[in-house]
C-alpha cells in the first residue's frame, strides 16, 4: 500500500522535474539572441518545418473544406437556407477547424520529425560535439527549430483556410449549384476580422508553441537509444495532439464564451 | 616522477555516482603537458565520463577538476563554454555534423570561434584535412565516409582551432587493422607536430600502450595504478597482471555476481 503511493508520489515529482526542465529549454530557446549566423539556420528550419509541410496542408483543407460544404448543404438545403453554406464553411473553418486540424497535422508531420532528428543527434552525440566546440545547442539547434515551429503554425492555418473556403465554393457552387453571390456575400457579411479572423491566428499562435515545444523537449530529452527515440516520438505526437485539443477549449472559451 | 611535474589538469579527490554505483570514488589524476596519458580500464569503468567530467558535461558529485587554474564543475555555463575552446574531443562515433561536409564539419569549429576570412579558413580546414590524409575528401558528405575516414575527419575538426587539449574517446574501436594503425600514427604524430596534450580513453591495449607516455589504470571506481608503460608492465599486482595480459578470469571474475549455480539449478 505504502509502496504504490510512494511510486504515486515518485511519479509525480519526476513529471514535475520535467516539465520544469522543458520550461527552462523553452526560456533558453524563445531568449536565444540572435547571432550572425541565426538567420540562415532560421530560414532552412522554416523551409523543412513549414514549407514542407504545405502539401498535406493544402490537400487536407481541400477536402475538408469540400466535406464541410456537402455536409453543410444537405442539411440547410432542408430549410431552405443553402446560401448561408459559405457563411457555415468560412466560420468553422476560420475558427475553429484550421488552427485544431493545421496543429494535429502539423505535429505528426513536422513535430515527429523534429524530436526524431533531435534525438538522433543527441544518439550520435552531435550534441554534445557542439557543446565541446563550444556552441550551445540550445541556441544553435532548438532555438532556430523552435521559432520557425511557431511562426509556421499560423502562415499554415491561413493557407488552411484559404484552400478550405475554395474547396467549399467547388462543391457548394460549382457543384450543387448554390447561387455564387449569396455564397460569398454571406460569407463577407458574417466574418468578422479581429473577432474571427485574428482569434484563429491567435489559436494557430498558441498551437505552435505548444507543439513545437514539445516536440524539441521530447527530442533533447530523450533516452538516446532507438528505442528511446521511438518513445520519444510517439509522445510528441500523443502529448501535442492532446495538448492541442485542450488548449483549443480553454481558447474558445475565453474568446467566444460570452458570446 | 618527473611526468607528473607539469600537469594540465589536476584532479583531486573527485568522486561521482550514478545512482547508487559509485563511478569514481575519491580519485586523483593528475594529466602531464604535452604528453600522451592514456586512461585505461575494464568497460563500464566510467573511463568515457571521464572525459565528459573534464569537459564540463558533467558535474561531479565533489572534489575539484582544475584545468589552468579553472575549477571546471564551478565555472558559469558562459565560461565554460570558454574553457572549451581550448579543447578538442573526439568521440567514440565520431559525432560529425550530418548535414554538413567534410570541408564545412572541419571550417566549424574555427568559424564560429574567429572572424577569419573564407580565403583562410579555407586555408586552415585544407591543411587540417591534409594533416590527416584526406584533403581529398573535402567534398564527401559523412555519410559517404568509412568509420575510419569519419574519424579521421572528427580528429581534423577536434585540432581545427589548435587546442591545448585532446581528448579521444576509444578511438581505436571497431576499426579495422589499417586504420587502427593509421590513427594510432596519426595522433602520436600530432602530438608531437602540434605540442597539445593528449588523453586516450582506450582498452585496446597494445596500441594505447606503445604511443601513451602515462597510463592510468581504472577499476573499481579507483586508479589501481598509474605510471609509464614499462612501470605498468614492471607491476605486481595480480589484477592489473590480468587486464594488461587479458586473462578471462582472475580478480575481476568471469561471472557476473549470482546465487549458487547448484542451488539456483535444484530450485526448478
Amino acid at each position: 500500500m505504502f509502496t504504490k503511493i510512494q511510486a504515486l508520489g515518485a511519479a509525480g515529482l519526476d513529471k514535475l522535474e520535467a516539465f520544469g526542465r522543458s520550461g527552462i529549454i523553452l526560456s533558453q530557446a524563445v531568449f536565444a539572441i540572435p547571432g550572425r549566423q541565426a538567420w540562415p539556420l532560421f530560414i532552412q528550419q522554416l523551409y523543412s518545418v513549414g514549407v514542407l509541410s504545405l502539401i498535406i496542408i493544402i490537400v487536407s483543407g481541400l477536402f475538408i473544406g469540400m466535406v464541410l460544404s456537402l455536409q453543410g448543404y444537405t442539411i440547410l438545403v432542408d430549410y431552405g437556407s443553402e446560401q448561408a453554406v459559405g457563411q457555415m464553411v468560412a466560420l468553422s473553418l476560420v475558427r475553429e477547424l484550421s488552427p485544431v486540424v493545421t496543429a494535429l497535422l502539423f505535429a505528426g508531420r513536422a513535430g515527429s520529425a523534429l524530436t526524431a532528428e533531435i534525438g538522433l543527434m543527441k544518439a550520435t552525440e552531435q550534441l554534445s560535439s557542439l557543446e565541446m566546440i563550444g556552441v550551445d545547442p540550445l541556441r544553435r539547434i532548438i532555438a532556430p527549430r523552435f521559432w520557425a515551429g511557431m511562426l509556421s503554425l499560423p502562415l499554415l492555418s491561413m493557407i488552411f483556410s484559404v484552400v478550405g473556403i475554395w474547396g467549399g465554393m467547388l462543391v457548394g457552387v460549382d457543384w450543387l449549384g448554390i447561387y455564387e453571390g449569396s455564397f460569398w456575400s454571406n460569407m463577407q457579411n458574417s466574418v468578422d476580422f479581429s473577432e474571427d479572423v485574428v482569434n484563429g491566428l491567435i489559436k494557430a499562435l498558441v498551437f505552435g508553441v505548444a507543439v513545437t515545444w514539445i516536440a524539441v523537449y521530447q527530442g533533447y530529452d530523450s533516452v538516446p537509444t532507438s528505442e528511446g527515440i521511438s518513445q520519444a516520438t510517439t509522445r510528441t505526437v500523443v502529448y501535442a495532439s492532446l495538448a492541442v485539443l485542450g488548449l483549443d477549449f480553454i481558447l474558445t472559451a475565453l474568446m467566444f464564451g460570452d458570446l | 616522477m618527473s611526468y607528473l611535474d607539469d600537469s594540465i589538469i589536476d584532479i583531486r579527490q573527485l568522486s561521482f555516482a550514478r545512482g547508487d554505483r559509485a563511478i569514481f570514488d575519491a580519485v586523483d589524476i593528475r594529466i602531464p603537458r604535452g604528453k600522451i596519458t592514456a586512461v585505461m580500464g575494464p568497460s563500464g569503468t566510467g573511463k568515457t565520463t571521464l572525459l565528459r567530467l573534464i569537459g564540463g558535461q558533467l558535474k561531479p558529485d565533489q572534489g575539484q577538476i582544475v584545468l589552468d587554474n579553472d575549477n571546471i564543475p564551478a565555472l558559469s555555463r558562459k565560461e565554460l563554454f570558454k574553457v572549451r575552446e581550448k579543447m578538442g574531443m573526439l568521440f567514440q562515433s565520431g559525432a560529425l555534423f550530418t548535414d554538413m561536409s567534410v570541408f564545412e564539419n572541419v571550417a566549424f569549429p574555427i568559424r564560429v570561434h574567429t572572424d577569419l576570412s573564407e580565403q583562410m579558413i579555407r586555408d586552415v580546414v585544407l591543411m587540417k584535412l591534409h594533416a590527416v590524409g584526406l584533403r581529398g575528401a573535402a567534398d564527401m558528405m559523412p555519410s559517404e565516409l568509412s568509420g575510419g575516414m569519419a574519424r579521421r575527419v572528427a580528429l581534423a575538426r577536434a585540432i581545427a582551432l589548435d587546442p591545448d587539449l585532446v581528448m579521444y574517446d576509444e578511438p581505436f574501436t571497431g576499426q579495422d587493422p589499417i586504420a587502427m594503425g593509421v590513427l594510432v600514427n596519426l595522433i602520436a604524430r600530432l602530438n608531437k607536430a602540434l605540442g597539445h596534450t593528449s588523453i586516450i580513453v582506450s582498452h585496446d591495449i597494445n596500441e594505447t600502450l606503445a604511443i601513451a607516455d602515462y597510463i592510468y589504470l581504472i577499476a573499481d571506481a579507483k586508479v589501481l595504478a598509474h605510471g609509464t608503460a614499462e612501470e605498468l608492465r614492471g607491476n605486481g599486482s595480480e589484477q592489473v597482471r590480468q587486464f594488461l595480459d587479458g586473462l578471462p578470469d582472475g580478480p575481476v571474475p568471469f561471472h557476473f555476481p549470482a546465487d549458487d549455480y547448484l542451488d539456483q539449478l535444484m530450485q526448478g
